[in-house]
């Protein structure tokens, strides 16, 4: 119990030194990932490829996008069990409006995302249903509905207008889903390190009670989570319905849970109040490239790991790194 | 006058907790306010900082009629309280906390650096210098209360209210408080104190306001009132020489030794506590409120690690893992706490008084419901237990019939030594009657028992012998004929000067 | 200690009459909502769905929704213990890839079928039993909030047992294992039979059994329930157990049913309708409560919503609109309720 536990501390090692467990944690998981990239590119020839890295980072934008909205639900402690289903509606949304203009379709993806957003919102601040049962429900209530709009297939979009450029085209050499997941990660970034409500967000994770008392609006920014969460799966099913040229009704299971998953390996507390936008972005391409990876390895035929390895090293991964913060908060506790 | 709150009425579905309560507090003063658990320092607090609207009174803040509708607005006027746990969300750094909701801004972007800066200056008042990046939780609780006294300060708050903050501090730590207090102070900023170690309040308390029993009792300057007159206050004794009459009981010196413990340390709540019960005897185990009475039974229950020390049962040395443990060497506890670590509020009063026994009453897994329905019949009508049916909800129960059913499912178990944390808190008189009662009476039949109490009134008519424990040590052990109530208080008011060795041998 | 809590301040106290009465009609609404609702269903159905009394329609029914039930009873235990199991449908999928492979004699060619259909209903529900301990232990060992340590599982598990299996459809025919999918008892199919079975030894455990008061006691106060020496992280790791070898079963009857284990498949989503049915049919998800008979209720609820609307035209996936409405509703019934109890 140190009145000044840093000023004992060398200048120059505390530069470099990790602020807390949890920061080390999440620095190890960007060196693996950097590792896991250099083993790669060491072990595999085409890994580096233009056209690998082009269809890896564009079929894992769309994780990417749901990982960072989760992120910010379970830094208030919370969880949005409905995003997956929310990505599926929402590219049907997009691919119905497509055939109105590029814009119409844009527009629906993302307006069906917040639609279930503020549903979610309204649900758990006004009725105070646990956002795990609410999540729960709008999930069900999100997947029913994208069967109907679609009517139990899926949903070609416009071939004769720009939305089908969102899911074919490059811009400046990287594919448009992966650039539109750089802005919203910058946006989150600024967001969560820059402006006061990124602060909000993680007082309220610490603790509702502490944060009222701070005077914080607690279910406003709450409704304003969900509603990004929304936003961001919307953005997703948008990007889902371009780069398949369908609204896909019956997409998206299980995606909320990869990306806890890929929050939770990014060293975001499940109780909320700690978070990174980096690292959240770090464990959803980590967990993404554990199944190039495979693919690779299959291609040489020294192995034969199967596709469904991939769910199994993922849980791994999620294993290690719930077991490793359960010891750092352990250490911590007692220390 | 800063602070002027007069006839303050208060009652909860009923239940009078304050009457014609009062309190001023001068600009620049440091006030304690003192009194025993349910005196209604609380609520009083609560009502000045906008948790509770009073029924009745008047409260004077800078002059001005007010009336606090919200925490907010207290704090908006400025009063900062500093609570235990709740004031700062510990994940975020010493800056963010100071700042939260008025964080600088450039153009909507927070303002880093000038946060850190000002983060800075304002902790050098306290000279407090310490990285204002790193998350709150990794400082100790010293630190932690200073950010939370400079968020308040730095919000122009003229009254810090601080609640038992020395409860978790080390003497050092506790000497840095007192420095910040002192710069309060000569800041023109005024502090209410509450705490239950006499040796600081005198240390540095300008005042001293006492309640007991939802009343102001006294108020004056600290220095004018001897440390046993607050200790009669607060209790609200006369002093006599009164001792139960009629006692034909005693130590009795030939029983044997049930429980012996020695040099129990844990924490800094509990530095070295030595007692001992004999078979068929009521020990008493006495102290003002944070002498770490609760805290040592619990060691000895093995609900919490101990650091050091030793427990002895029945002459051999026992180190319990867990309270299973405990159970199994026929030890019983009877928690302070009914509604945190007693009962079971979903489950029957059935089902909880028979908690402890399951292993005994099962058969291949299967409860007996006949032998349970039994013990449940048998207790329910000896111990007295007023309630619909065993099927009954227990957290319909009054609060002497939960005790009772707390104190049947502990009985249940034909226990060696039982602890009783307060067995008499909040239940009405006649209820207090009757458990005492009961426990004189199964001490004759052998039972050990182990009475913490707050109550002298009780510990005297109830104990053989009390261990008094001040500041985390057992200072003396009272035999019968020793024991009433002046020297039962002249024990609860020792307490050695921080810093000095004096109190540390006993 | 003297702690200045954070109150709300109190309500004023006139009406108070009025609010008793709104708190006892929430209180009879949270209890007997889902009773009522399912009374409605039953009515609405005997008026409108042409041949709902019929024994077939009533037997159909209780095939569809036994797996549910059979899964929900564990899923009441872990809750009532304050914990979730988000990894049932994996395990499912574990157990039913097991199954066959033994019988089919992939793992190892066993002389005796008898022995070897014995040993794929026994094999795979200790696989499922000491994946569910896995569970408990990641809970209690490392003390890991159960919705992420059963999410390790929930996102592994289905891999698992694709390798198992190569992510091959494995299909069979082979009536004696079969016959707990597909068999029948004096005309009651098999599968209702051992629904009937869980539910009534669940129904049992709670009631009756020294563990049920234990998990009960843990899920209602765990700190008086360690102060009363029950050893909560025993109880715990137990009711995860549980959970996993009754999701193992469901698994294993899921397969027979289709004479086929798909690992891709099998108990799909199944943790988030067991999850649904519990909170349909009043277990509070705090924890402390087990009302058995309620969720088995809830699932019943749920299953007919379906069927209703299904045999008057309306799609299935309209179905899970008002499923959505009726676990909201459900939960907010009982939050109300509690607060203002």
């Amino acid at each position: 119990m140190a009145l000044t536990a840093s000023s004992s501390q060398p200048g120059l090692l505390k530069m470099f030194a990790p602020r807390s467990n949890l920061a080390l944690a999440r620095l190890g998981v960007v060196l693996a990932l950097v590792a896991l990239v250099v083993f790669g590119a060491l072990r595999y020839e085409g890994f580096v490829s233009a056209f690998n890295i082009l269809s890896f980072l564009k079929y894992n934008s769309m994780f990417a996008l749901i990982a960072l909205g989760m992120a910010f639900v379970i830094m208030t402690g919370g969880i949005d069990l409905s995003v997956g289903a929310t990505a599926a509606l929402a590219s049907v949304a997009a691919a119905l409006l497509s055939h109105y203009g590029a814009v119409a379709g844009i527009l629906g993806g993302l307006g069906a995302g917040l639609a279930v957003g503020l549903v979610n919102g309204v649900v758990i601040t006004g009725l105070r249903v646990q956002p795990f049962i609410a999540t729960l429900a709008t999930m069900l209530a999100a997947s029913g509905s994208a069967l109907l709009l679609a009517g139990n297939q899926s949903v070609s979009i416009s071939t004769d207008n720009a939305f089908m450029a969102i899911g074919l085209n490059n811009f400046l050499g990287l594919p448009i889903p992966a650039w539109i997941a750089l802005v919203a990660y910058v946006l989150g970034w600024l967001a969560l390190e820059r402006l006061p409500v990124g602060r909000r967000i993680l007082a309220i994770g610490d603790g509702e009670a502490t944060a009222k008392l701070m005077g914080l609006k607690v279910e406003r920014t709450l409704l304003g989570v969900y509603l990004f969460s929304g936003l961001m799966a919307g953005t997703a099913g948008m990007v889902l319905a371009a780069s398949n040229f369908a609204g896909q009704p019956t997409e998206g299971v299980g995606w909320e849970l990869i990306a806890i998953a890929s929050v939770v390996v990014g060293g975001t507390l499940l109780t909320g109040g700690v978070g990174s936008v980096g690292a959240t972005l770090a464990g959803a391409l980590l967990l993404g490239l554990v199944f190039t990876v495979i693919n690779f390895e299959n291609g040489k035929g020294w192995i034969s790991l199967s596709s469904s390895w991939q769910p199994v090293i993922r849980g791994l991964f999620l294993l290690a790194v719930v077991i490793l913060q359960a010891k750092l908060a352990g250490t911590r506790r007692a220390g | 006058m800063l602070l002027s709150m007069t006839d303050i009425d208060k009652s909860f579905s009923g239940v009078t907790v304050l009457t014609q309560a009062s309190l001023q507090v001068a600009r620049g003063e440091v006030m304690a306010l003192v009194g025993q658990n349910g005196a209604g320092k609380s609520t009083m607090i609560k009502i000045l900082t906008g948790a509770y609207r009073r029924d009745r009174g008047r409260i004077e803040w800078d002059g001005r009629a007010v009336d606090f509708h919200a925490p907010a607005e207290a704090q908006g006027a400025g009063i900062a309280p500093i609570y235990q746990e709740l004031n700062l969300a510990p994940h975020r750094t010493v800056a963010e906390n100071i700042f939260m909701m008025r964080e600088p801004k450039r153009f909507g972007f927070v303002d880093r650096r000038r946060m850190r800066e000002d983060a800075k200056q304002v902790l050098r008042r306290f000279r407090l210098d310490i990285d204002v990046d790193r998350p709150i939780e990794d400082f100790g609780a010293a630190t932690r209360q200073m950010v939370a006294i400079a968020r308040g300060v730095s919000q122009n708050a003229k009254l810090v209210i601080m609640d038992e903050p020395t409860s978790s501090l080390d003497e050092r730590e506790v000497t840095v408080l007192f420095d910040t207090i002192r710069t309060l102070k000569s800041d023109g900023v005024s502090t209410i104190f509450v705490s239950h170690r006499l040796s600081e309040l005198y240390a540095i308390c300008d005042r001293v306001t006492i309640m007991r029993d939802g009343r102001t009792v006294h108020a004056g300057p600290m220095r004018e009132i001897s440390r046993i007159e607050l200790v009669r206050q607060m209790l609200g004794r006369e002093l006599t020489a009164f001792t139960a009459e009629g006692r034909t009981r005693g130590r009795s010196d030939n029983a044997p030794m049930f429980l012996e413990a020695e040099n129990l340390q844990a924490g800094t709540r509990v530095r070295g506590v030595s007692l001992s019960v004999r078979r068929g005897e009521i020990a008493g185990l006495a102290g003002l409120l944070g002498a770490g009475r609760t805290e040592t039974a619990r060691l000895i229950f093995a609900a919490d690690a101990k650091d050091g020390g030793q427990v002895c049962v029945n002459g051999q040395a026992r180190n319990y893992a867990e309270p299973a443990d405990a159970i199994a060497d026929g030890i019983g506890f009877v928690s302070e706490d009914r509604k945190v670590e007693g009962i079971i509020p979903e489950m029957s009063v059935r089902e909880n008084l028979t908690l402890a026994i399951l292993p005994r009453l099962k058969k291949a897994g299967i409860v007996d419901r006949a032998e349970q329905g039994k013990i449940v019949d048998r207790y329910i009508k000896a111990l007295n237990v007023k309630c619909a049916s065993p099927e009954q909800p227990i957290r319909e129960l009054s609060g002497g019939n939960q005790q009772k059913v707390l104190l049947a499912r502990w009985l249940a178990t034909s226990p060696n030594l039982l602890i009783v944390d307060e067995p008499t808190r909040g239940i009405d008189v006649g209820a207090k009657a009757e458990i005492l009662k009961l426990l004189r009476g199964l001490a004759d039949e052998g039972l050990s028992v182990l009475m913490i109490s707050s109550e002298l009134e009780e510990l005297i008519a109830a104990a053989d012998h009390v261990t008094v424990l001040s500041d985390g040590r057992s200072v003396v052990d009272l035999p019968a004929e020793e024991l009433n109530e002046a020297s039962l208080m002249t024990a609860m008011a020792h307490q050695e000067e921080p810093g000095s060795e004096a109190g540390r041998a006993a | 200690m003297t702690t200045i809590g954070t109150t709300t301040p109190q309500p004023a106290a006139p009406a108070r009459d009025r609010a008793a009465g709104r708190a006892a009609a929430l209180r009879f609404l949270s209890r007997y909502g889902t009773l009522i609702v399912f009374a409605l269903l039953v009515l609405f159905n005997i008026l409108f769905t042409p041949n709902f009394l019929e024994w077939r329609t009533l037997l159909l029914n209780l095939t569809q929704v036994s797996t549910v039930v059979i899964v929900a009873m564990g899923m009441t235990l872990v809750i009532a213990t304050g914990g979730i199991d988000l990894s049932v449908g994996s395990i499912m999928a574990i157990a039913g890839a097991l199954a066959p492979l033994i019988f089919l004699d992939s793992i190892y060619p066993i002389e005796s079928q008898g022995l070897a259909i014995a040993l794929a209903f026994v094999v795979p529900l200790i696989v499922a039993g000491c994946f569910g301990w896995f569970n408990g232990f990641l809970i209690t060992r490392f003390n890991i909030q159960p919705i992420v340590a059963t999410l390790v599982l929930f996102i592994a598990g289905r891999g698992i047992a694709q390798t198992f299996t190569n992510s091959q459809l494995q299909t069979f025919n082979e009536p004696t294992f079969q016959f707990i999918g597909k068999g029948a008892v004096f005309g009651i199919p098999t599968q209702v039979l051992v629904m009937a079975v869980v539910v009534a030894a669940t129904v049992f455990l709670v009631r009756s059994t020294a563990l049920g008061r234990q998990i009960l006691a843990v899920g209602g106060n765990e700190k008086a329930a360690r102060l009363s020496g029950i050893n909560a992280a025993r109880v715990k790791r137990l009711v995860y157990v549980v959970s996993g070898v009754l999701a193992g079963l469901s698994g294993l009857i899921v397969v027979a049913i289709n004479n086929a284990s798909d690992a891709a498949r099998v108990g799909s989503l199944m943790e988030l309708d067991a999850i649904a049915a519990v909170a349909v049919g009043g277990t509070l998800l705090s924890g402390g409560r087990a009302n058995v008979l309620g969720t088995v209720l809830g699932a019943f609820v749920l299953q007919l919503v379906r069927t209703t609307l299904l045999a008057n035209g309306v799609p299935d996936a309209a179905a899970l609109v008002v499923k959505a409405g009726l676990i909201i509703a459900a939960v907010w019934l009982q939050g109300r309720a509690e607060r203002t109890a």
